[in-house]
């Protein structure tokens, strides 16, 4: 069964929320996933450019109440 | 109520310091004892370390006594701590001792972990010991000329590195009169030159007068000592004549063999700092798992932020504040100016064009910071 963690990065400047996913997800297993909490608008698009290119995948990526959630599995 | 903070660097100093201060009366009553333990005797100057590898500084300005930066009234052992046993509220040393607490604070910190990247730690460079740092000055003295690529790993303390060491290495060929024969070639693991925003949006005009080139989204996979090639995991590959690495790092090894987090990151509250599960066993520094800069400033306000904490619980009985999420980091841009970054969970940085003054109090700073680390500053 895949193991879900989520990442609090909402106000998080430095690093930011995509650091904080390529630090954290050197530490789950394949097939797990990580959700990524974030404030910051461009997360929408940065953590998805960036899961794209180095092969991993994005299962949702949605918006609440302005706080972004981006759930991404490990593929690789 | 016994206090126990683990680690002599800059959060566990300051956090002493503050908290002596706070609890003199209680110290002197008998009430409340701090005890600091630490691996070694020395407190290292971590910032230090980039103007040693430039050859700006000497090792041994890196480093005072321990003892020497205490308040009166904590008590301080050269005694590493080998178990922790947070449930018990004890832990042991690598002497045998056991020490109970009522109150404990990890401040472990951090390190660097080339090795964990094949090929990394030996055909590269870092400023992140003082063994690295004093390498560093050495191949870059006798550097003749080529590609130099800076490559950064996540997570790494002090975020200012990439920028700093792009400039200052930009600078220390310049001066030599060698800009024509060293190139620059700077590579980043997200979308942009750097974490934060605007100071990316400033590197991008200081890459474009000084000629230094990039490649984002590029995350270290191994390096290729032979063909002295870097290769990302994102599948692109880059040829270098000399590689400065910013590695990924860990917590401190003791850490993860106390299962207390995955690669040594301690789960906290981002405002409270107690560790998960735990309301009198608190983390500060480097070795939290916080999203936030793993930087000495951010060390120094959560020990400020945790000392008045702390103190509150022994006089009242419950901690009195959270600790905002403030950072403050200096920017070295080059040799003679600096600008900073200043930020909290709810207000975003904005940084200035660098100027020469900034530089100048970043180097009094320097001094200063030894102030700072007896809790003056």
């Amino acid at each position: 069964m895949a193991e879900r963690k989520v990442i609090d990065a909402r106000g998080s400047f430095c690093p930011g929320p995509l650091m904080e996913l390529i630090a954290g997800i050197k530490l789950i297993e394949i097939g797990d996933e990580l959700e990524v909490l974030s404030s910051d608008k461009g997360s929408s698009s940065d953590i998805p450019e960036w899961v794209n290119k180095v092969g991993h995948e994005i299962v949702s990526n949605t918006e609440e109440d302005g706080v972004w959630h981006i759930v991404v599995r490990k593929t690789k | 109520m016994k206090i126990l903070i683990v680690g002599g660097g800059m959060g566990g100093t300051i956090l002493a310091n503050n908290l002596a201060r706070r609890l003199k009366g209680e110290l002197s009553s008998g009430k409340a004892h701090i005890t600091m333990l630490s691996a070694s005797d020395k407190h290292m100057y971590q910032p230090g370390l980039l103007y040693v590898a430039l050859g700006r500084m000497s090792a041994d300005e890196l480093y005072r006594d321990q003892a020497s930066l205490l308040e009166p009234g904590i008590n301080f052992h050269v005694d590493p701590v080998e178990e922790f046993n947070l449930d018990n509220n004890n832990v042991k040393t690598k002497s045998g001792k056991t020490y109970d607490y009522d109150i404990i604070v990890i401040a472990t910190g951090s390190r660097a972990v080339p090795e964990n990247i094949p090929g990394l730690a030996e055909n590269s460079i870092n400023v992140y010991t003082e063994q690295a740092a004093l390498n560093f000055y050495q191949t870059i003295n006798s550097f003749e000329g080529g590609r130099i690529v800076i490559a950064v790993g996540v997570p790494h303390k002090c975020p200012m590195i990439p920028p700093e060491l792009t400039f200052t290495l930009y600078d220390f060929f310049n001066d030599r009169g060698m800009g024509d024969k060293v190139s620059i070639h700077y590579t980043y693991p997200i979308g942009r030159l750097h974490a934060l925003e605007p100071v990316a949006n400033w590197m991008q005009g200081e890459f474009a007068t000084r000629g230094v080139t990039s490649e984002t989204l590029f995350n270290m996979k191994e390096v290729d000592g032979d063909k002295k090639v870097v290769r990302s995991e994102e599948g692109s590959e880059v040829e270098f004549d000399l590689l400065v690495a910013v590695p990924a790092h860990k917590g401190m090894e003791v850490v993860e063999s106390n299962n207390l987090g995955a690669s040594g990151w301690i789960p906290v509250d981002k405002k409270r700092l107690n560790i998960e599960g735990h309301d009198n066993a608190f983390a500060i520094g480097d070795t939290t798992n916080i999203p936030i800069s793993k930087a000495g400033s951010t060390a120094h306000f959560e020990a400020e932020a945790l000392a008045e904490n702390i103190a509150s619980m022994v006089k009242i009985g419950q901690p009195v504040r959270d600790y905002d999420g403030k950072v403050f980091c200096f920017i070295e841009a080059g040799k003679d100016k600096a600008t900073y970054a200043m930020f909290n969970y709810n207000n975003p940085p904005d940084p200035k064009p660098p100027t020469k003054s900034l530089h100048w109090f970043k180097m009094a700073y320097n001094n200063l910071y030894w102030a700072s680390a007896r809790g003056l500053l």
